[in-house]
């Protein structure tokens, strides 16, 4: 399946891109995220929350059909 | 108790004194009202290693963004004696001394309001997914984090 994977704030300095689709069968946040700090090695250092289609998840929850993953750095407004 | 619908809060740059005061006098046909609270965050500019910080460079992933803020004003709406209430924030750059947040609420009476005030900006700052990039003198940065 494909998802579309968005990069904000200091993880989009990071990765040095914004957004990208990514190809993976179903799998749980952590083993997208694992798969990701290998292609950028920079988001291991960093500190970060994960929304799948706008909501917050913890990293069990399962990625079973195509979706917006965002990467989140710590909120910053006001 | 009036509800708005939901509408996109971001603006881009800083908020004016202007905007600010308009807003306000737009208040003057809601004679029900007794009671107005406002914040205004302003970008401060904090020395940090010696060097100081000139503007606040602000992003938002604003569909999520919007829906927070849409939750957030649905939540205050439920707990509290409302009137109205009117949620602008900045996008882009901002400079120091500027505007980046305006919370305006409104009520016949005047306790609700200080409470209703407090209790959206720490939701703000606590659930919105806004990054603010802090942009030093020299064109340097880091990258704020609410505390």
């Amino acid at each position: 399946m494909q998802l579309t994977i968005k990069y904000f704030g200091m993880l989009a300095e990071a990765t040095t891109i914004t957004e990208e689709q990514f190809s993976t069968e179903s799998c749980s946040v952590s083993e997208l995220l694992k798969k990701l700090r290998t292609q950028y090695p920079e988001l291991s250092k960093k500190d970060f929350k994960v929304a799948i289609n706008q909501q917050l998840v913890d990293h069990t929850y399962i990625i079973k059909t195509e979706a917006e993953i965002a990467l989140l750095p710590p909120f910053a407004g006001g | 108790m009036e509800k708005k619908k939901p509408k996109s809060v971001f603006k881009q740059g800083a908020i004016s004194s202007e905007f600010i005061g308009e807003s306000i006098a737009k208040h003057q046909t809601k004679t029900s009202i007794g009671a107005h609270n406002i914040f205004l965050g302003q970008v401060r500019a904090d020395e940090i290693d010696g060097k100081i910080i000139t503007a606040i460079d602000y992003t938002a992933y604003e569909e999520m963004a919007n829906q927070k803020f849409h939750e957030i004003r649905e939540a205050t709406f439920e707990k509290f004696d409302l009137t109205c209430m009117h949620i602008y924030h900045s996008l882009g750059k901002v400079n120091a001394g500027e505007i980046c947040l305006f919370v305006f609420v409104s009520s016949p009476r005047r306790k609700v309001v200080f409470e209703a005030l407090e209790y959206v900006v720490e939701a703000i700052k606590a659930d919105v997914p806004v990054f603010g990039k802090e942009v030093f003198e020299d064109q340097t940065h880091q990258w704020k984090q609410n505390s």
